[in-house]
């Protein structure tokens, strides 16, 4: 559902088909020159759709994304498996391990659905996000919105693409020697959600986001200054100043895993607790094997050198 | 049957409006509109024809009150005096005063009556408060993680929960609360409006907040609807879509001028003392956090959705007062 507008001139372009501006136009190709002037007199006149979430899908994909997918292609060197699993369309919940100490691989799996799968990817983030300025209005910009029951559910019965990292600051913040090591999933709201909306999980598996900035150590009395969830130490952080928030250049593999549907379940079953804590255990393990198996098949962190 | 309607807050645009229209309602026998202070001078300062509407001037903080709906026989009231700014000649407590005691006084007044049988009360979207801990989008049945704690948006909880206590004591009558977002449309003069008038709009650093109108026109239709059918219930009312503040500001074609929150606020207790435009603490949370509300409720029970958009209701605004994007009219 996007806004309608009262001019009727564009089409009115579903969010969730994740459209490439670029790509319009029959056979003959467009004037890059006109639609750079066409993109910036749209910013400049405001006069452009976001859906009710806050989502500025051409923001995203002409400008955000295009300054991370440098990030994707060359540094990361990211590469998207069994994207078959991800459904063409309609709802449905990518649940993915986090990690990393910046959440940098909830970027880079955007960009791998965005780009290779051609769907838009709404994340759930904590509420620190959406506290904090600029980061509040990117996020939402680029998407996203605060994990919560009833933002989860809206999204699923828009037939939205949406996306979990159960683990939280649990995982994204853990230490380097507990890398690919899945901590607890939450309170499995996220399974509840889908059960509600009958639409199918796909776990998913990231690997490379451990070795970005090994996190070695924390400084706890900052981040309480700070009202952050921790402030991390590296080895190249804070040591190097703003040289160490350089990511390493790690090799990422993402793959996407079988559905699990729900769709079999009554809605009411995300009102029984025992199944919802089973049905997350099950995604819980599914993640894990698929990440050791990710892990063999990729080999060394840093090809070709160690 | 005719019906008699008492109209509350009349002197103002969107009240006066409303008078006009079910005025022009052959249905209608008599209406009765009261207000504080008497409707604007049809020549001098732009009111609006109240055709056959009867003035009573009355303060709502009174009983007298009471003896308008008794004399008249009043079966469908539409309460609309809710005050969304402390005047500058009265302030804040007088406000508090006219919107909280001035409610109870008129469903205080309802409730003895034998005649009403139905009653409108107009609230607002800011009861939903705006944090970055609450949903993207509000549905009538959200209780928000912050319910707000100042001003406007407090006295139309506070509204909100006198109008629920009527409801249950008089299950007998049709008791609809409207909550509307804000009003955008040429006639509308409130803190959102004058705020987009300015030559420099001060923004909060590193937020752009959603925000979402509702044209005058259409809040014009659901209140005379609401006045002449029963729709019992809480309702949401806002023009489809939302528009980012910065999308507001590009469309106004003025500078904008983003201030880290701090300084938002002096600058806002500073401005206020001027009394120009209102920056409240919960208008620096809404410029921060924005608000959406979900509509469906509304257009399942009328049938039709609001005619402007979000934008649509902002851009007619604009052109009202003469306001273009950069590079020009807009078409």
């Amino acid at each position: 559902m996007s806004v309608p507008r009262d001019d009727g001139q564009a089409p009115v372009v579903p969010i969730s088909a994740a459209p490439s501006y670029s790509a319009d136009g029959g056979g003959d190709a467009p004037d890059p020159v006109a639609e750079l002037l066409a993109f910036l007199r749209r910013r400049v006149t405001g006069d452009y759709e976001v859906d009710e979430f806050g989502y500025d899908a051409e923001l995203t994909d002409k400008v955000l994304l295009e300054l991370l997918r440098p990030l994707y292609h060359h540094w990361f060197r990211v590469e998207a498996l069994e994207l078959k699993n991800v459904p063409e369309e309609g709802g449905a919940l990518v649940v993915a391990n986090h990690a990393g100490t910046l959440p940098v691989d909830a970027l880079m799996m955007q960009v791998a659905l965005h780009d290779e799968a051609g769907r838009a990817l709404r994340l759930l983030g904590a509420d620190l996000v959406y506290r904090l300025p600029l980061l509040s209005h990117l996020s939402r910009k680029t998407g996203h919105t605060l994990a919560c029951r009833e933002d989860a559910d809206r999204l699923l019965r828009r037939g939205e693409l949406v996306g979990v990292f159960p683990e939280g600051f649990k995982g994204v913040g853990k230490p380097f020697s507990e890398r690919y090591k899945l901590q607890r999933f939450g309170r499995g709201g996220f399974v509840a959600s889908a059960i509600r909306a009958g639409v199918p999980i796909v776990p998913t598996a990231i690997v490379g986001s451990e070795e970005i900035y090994p996190k070695i150590g924390e400084v706890p009395f900052v981040a309480r200054l700070l009202g952050l969830p921790y402030v991390p130490i590296t080895p190249f952080f804070p040591l190097l100043g703003p040289l160490g928030l350089v990511p390493l250049p790690s090799k990422w593999l993402i793959e996407f895993g079988e559905p699990i549907r729900t769709d079999e379940y009554d809605p009411g079953a995300a009102d029984d607790p025992m199944l919802v804590f089973n049905l997350t255990d099950r995604v819980r393990e599914v993640i894990q094997q698929m990440l050791d198996q990710l892990r063999l098949r990729r080999g060394h962190a840093f090809p070709p050198f160690l | 049957m005719t019906h008699t309607v008492l109209v509350t807050g009349v002197s103002r645009h969107i009240g006066a409006r409303l008078a006009s229209v079910l005025a022009a309602d052959p249905e209608i026998g008599r209406v009765i509109g009261v207000d504080t202070v008497p409707p604007p001078s049809l020549t001098r300062d732009g009111g609006i024809p109240l055709g056959r509407t009867e003035f009573v001037r009355v303060d709502l903080r009174s009983p007298d009150i009471a003896q308008v709906i008794a004399a008249a026989d009043i079966d469908t009231v539409v309460h609309m005096s809710l005050v969304s700014a402390p005047s500058r000649s009265t302030g804040r407590a007088a406000m508090k005063e006219h919107n909280v005691i001035g409610t109870m006084q008129l469903l205080g007044a309802c409730q003895r009556s034998a005649t009403v049988r139905r009653v409108v009360v107009r609230s607002t979207t800011a009861v939903y408060g705006s944090s970055p801990y609450d949903p993207a989008v509000f549905t009538e049945d959200l209780e928000p993680h912050h319910s707000p704690d100042h001003g406007y948006a407090k006295d139309a909880v506070e509204v909100e929960g006198y109008v629920r206590g009527f409801a249950r004591r008089r299950p007998d009558v049709c008791v609809s609360l409207l909550r509307f977002a804000n009003f955008m449309g040429p006639g509308v003069d409130s803190p959102l409006t004058r705020y987009f008038t300015q030559p420099l709009l001060p923004t909060v650093l590193g937020f752009d907040p959603r925000l979402q109108f509702v044209h005058e026109d259409d809040a014009v239709e659901v209140l005379s609807r609401m006045a002449t059918e029963d729709h019992p219930g809480t309702f949401n009312v806002a023009g489809a879509g939302v528009l980012l503040l910065s999308q507001c500001v590009r469309r106004a074609g003025r500078p904008a001028l983003p201030l880290p929150s701090p300084a938002f606020r002096l600058l806002g207790n500073a401005v206020r003392g001027a009394g120009l435009v209102e920056y409240s603490p919960e208008q620096l949370r809404l410029m921060s956090h924005g608000r959406t509300v979900d509509t469906s409720a509304l257009e399942r029970e009328l049938g039709r959705r609001p005619k402007f958009t979000t934008a649509a209701a902002f851009d007619d605004f604009l052109r009202s007062r003469g306001l273009y994007a950069l590079g020009g009219a807009r078409r």
